[in-house]
């Protein structure tokens, strides 16, 4: 209990960091940068409602304080208010409740999937060490050490424009001739998996060797241990005495997923700007073309906050997982 | 040096070498300047030919002379930030298994935050309102992404630093009254030189990965042409979509060599910190049989291991 409420204590202090940092950004950076990136949209057509609410959030016109700033910005958080997008004239909760879903698609189905095939690969390459996937290492390796987006590209050239195999634009079929509805339907949701194959390929291959390594690592210094030695001696079929050391080894590669959760979720939303794919990442690529300044932080606001919530997830199932983690603290 | 003789190792270093070379030189022995444009008046990139080896982009820029040119800045960069982070780190990560305590508890607060950070997200809203003469500069840009590359490195260092500190040889220095900063320096710190080295290589990995894909998204603009800015300028014009696979094929390809040439070496790496992890099919561990309950054993190694001081043969008959 006590580790539970030391971890909790954690994320708070941490999701506060993060919401102070935030609100910091803006306004640490050298000269006046952030005025010149907003008086460059005070020239674009935007009303002047618009740029009040500008104004308010970065403090920029009225003469407020920090302090009452910051404050102003925290009760707007509360409220659910990350700011007008100057981009789209909309709210950018708005905004990101139309994209979040596409994202957390991507992101899930792929993280499930890279975490599945990577351990069980890691289990039998860490098994059989002396097999030929033990030779097929290196080449896991080649996806992790190439950077997403570059992955992306080769995966939409070789497999989607050359190849033909998979769409590799959009989220689902936009097309002159295409009549889809989005929704729960057939024809949208087949349209849907087809032009997510791409994407969510380029995520597993590049998340993929972390969960093989580690897993295989884990495998190797597992099976030195007295109990599966044991269960080899009580003479127990190949595969379970696997499964004994295998069982053990799976709960490091826990807090690992939590450590690398950062990195595939950044990774991913670059993947998306590749394939024009209509998630967060995307949304990203707009609002930085357009300076939208508001989008941006409020993505980056989101995107923390869900992956100190992940991160929240994985620890708290490694205590119910591992004993060990409870008597720790 | 037993992670030298991996053929991994090998040619990582190889690889590596030819690319800090090209880095180096490239501009030197490209054949045209980066900025060189061939035909004022064409907009349409011309596919690889004779003359130009890699074809030319939109603006009629030979694309070989960018490729040669591309990489110092990035490559720069890369290792810049993988240094600086590895500074840190060790900062971070020595100071906070040494010391323990509280200090411990917040330094390791403070890491697993800058953890859970998404580094390029952060990046892009630092660097997006800079003024372009800011974002030109190697040393600064190097230090911010480094800035959110330390917190591994800090996390597997402290792990390693508090092993350390409880060995038998650190208590021994610390009850025959070395200093604690004698400690850290000569006994702790080169004991954690492998693990630095990975942590390096590591970050230099990230650092490419970041500092291409902030030139691509056109978050900076660098002053000299980089793999990135050619990317960038690549997606602007729909290369992908239009075929120009030329202008955007190579650059990418060259991180992605700088990537695998890193990351081979860093496998040798790997080795050596822990020999138990060792691949059956390369380097010492060849020809070994692993199986479960018996320890593995060298056959060619075996007849040294079972006399280890050989005995001639008159002096046994005499």
């Amino acid at each position: 209990m006590r580790t539970l409420l030391r971890r909790l204590g954690f994320y708070l202090l941490a999701g506060f960091a993060a919401v102070t940092l935030n609100f910091f950004l803006a306004r640490l950076l050298p000269g006046s940068a952030l005025q010149n990136a907003l008086a460059k949209l005070r020239g674009a057509n935007l009303d002047p409602d618009a740029i009040r609410a500008l104004e308010a959030q970065y403090g920029t016109g009225a003469d407020h304080s920090l302090l009452s700033q910051y404050l102003t910005y925290l009760s707007g958080l509360l409220h659910g208010d990350l700011g007008l997008s100057t981009s789209q004239s909309a709210p950018v909760t708005s905004i990101l409740g139309d994209t979040l879903p596409w994202t957390l698609g991507l992101v899930g189905t792929a993280t499930a999937l890279a975490f599945v095939v990577g351990t069980l690969a890691g289990i039998v390459v860490g098994w059989k060490r002396n097999g030929l996937l033990d030779g097929l290492l290196p080449a896991v390796t080649f996806f992790q050490s190439v950077p997403y987006f570059i992955l992306a590209f080769l995966v939409m050239m070789t497999l989607g424009y050359f190849g033909g195999l998979f769409p590799y634009q959009n989220g689902y079929d936009t097309g002159r001739h295409a009549h889809l509805t989005p929704g729960w339907n057939g024809p949208f949701v087949t349209s849907v998996i087809e032009h997510g194959t791409l994407p969510a390929l380029t995520v597993v291959l590049a998340s993929l060797a972390g969960w093989v390594i580690g897993m295989r690592n884990m495998m190797i210094t597992t099976m030195d241990e007295d109990y599966v030695l044991v269960a080899a001696a009580k003479g127990l079929p190949q595969w379970r005495v696997a499964a004994v050391a295998a069982r053990n080894a799976i709960l490091p590669t826990i807090s690992n997923f939590a450590l690398s959760i950062s990195l595939v979720v950044t990774g991913s939303l670059v993947t998306e700007i590749v394939f024009t794919y209509p998630g967060v990442g995307w949304q990203i690529y707009q609002a930085i073309l357009t300076g939208d300044y508001p989008l941006l932080q409020g993505i980056l606001l989101v995107v923390v906050l869900t992956v100190l919530a992940v991160n929240l997830v994985a620890d708290l199932a490694y205590v119910a997982l591992d004993p060990r983690a409870r008597k720790e603290a | 040096m037993r992670a030298l003789r991996s053929p991994k190792v090998l040619a990582g270093s190889a690889l590596l070498l030819v690319l800090l070379l090209l880095a180096v030189v490239g501009p030197l022995i490209a054949p045209h300047s980066a900025d060189w444009q061939a035909d004022r008046t064409s907009g349409l990139p011309l596919a690889p030919s004779g003359r130009f080896w890699l074809g030319t982009d939109q603006q009629q820029h030979d694309l070989f002379s960018r490729l040669l040119s591309g990489g110092r800045d990035t490559l720069l960069i890369s290792f810049l930030a993988g240094l600086f982070a590895c500074v840190l780190s060790v900062a971070v990560g020595v100071t906070a298994g040494f010391v323990g305590g509280l200090v411990d508890d917040l330094l390791s607060a403070l890491a697993n935050i800058f953890l859970a950070l998404p580094g390029l997200l952060i990046l892009m809203v630092i660097m997006k309102p800079l003024p372009p003469a800011e974002t030109s500069d190697p040393l600064l840009i190097g230090s911010v992404i480094a800035l959110t590359a330390w917190a591994w490195g800090a996390r597997v260092l402290r792990a390693q630093t508090l092993a350390l500190r409880a060995a038998d040889y650190v208590e021994a220095a610390r009850v025959i009254g070395e200093r604690t900063w004698r400690i850290i320096l000569f006994e702790v710190v080169p004991n954690l030189l492998p693990i630095l080295a990975s942590a390096f290589i590591f970050t230099v990995i990230y650092g490419i990965g970041t500092y291409t894909a902030l030139a691509w998204l056109g978050v900076i603009s660098p002053a000299s042409v980089t793999w990135g800015t050619v990317l960038n300028e690549a997606q602007a014009s729909g290369a992908a979509v239009n075929g120009y696979w030329w202008w955007y094929l190579p650059p990418a390809l060259a991180v992605a060599l700088v990537g695998i040439a890193l990351a081979l070496v860093n496998f040798g790496i790997d080795e050596v910190i822990n020999p138990r992890l060792t691949s059956a099919r390369t380097g010492r561990a060849r020809g070994v049989v692993f199986r479960l309950g018996l320890t593995p054993v060298l056959k060619s190694a075996a007849p040294q291991a079972a006399s280890p001081t050989p005995v001639p043969l008159k002096e046994a008959q005499p």
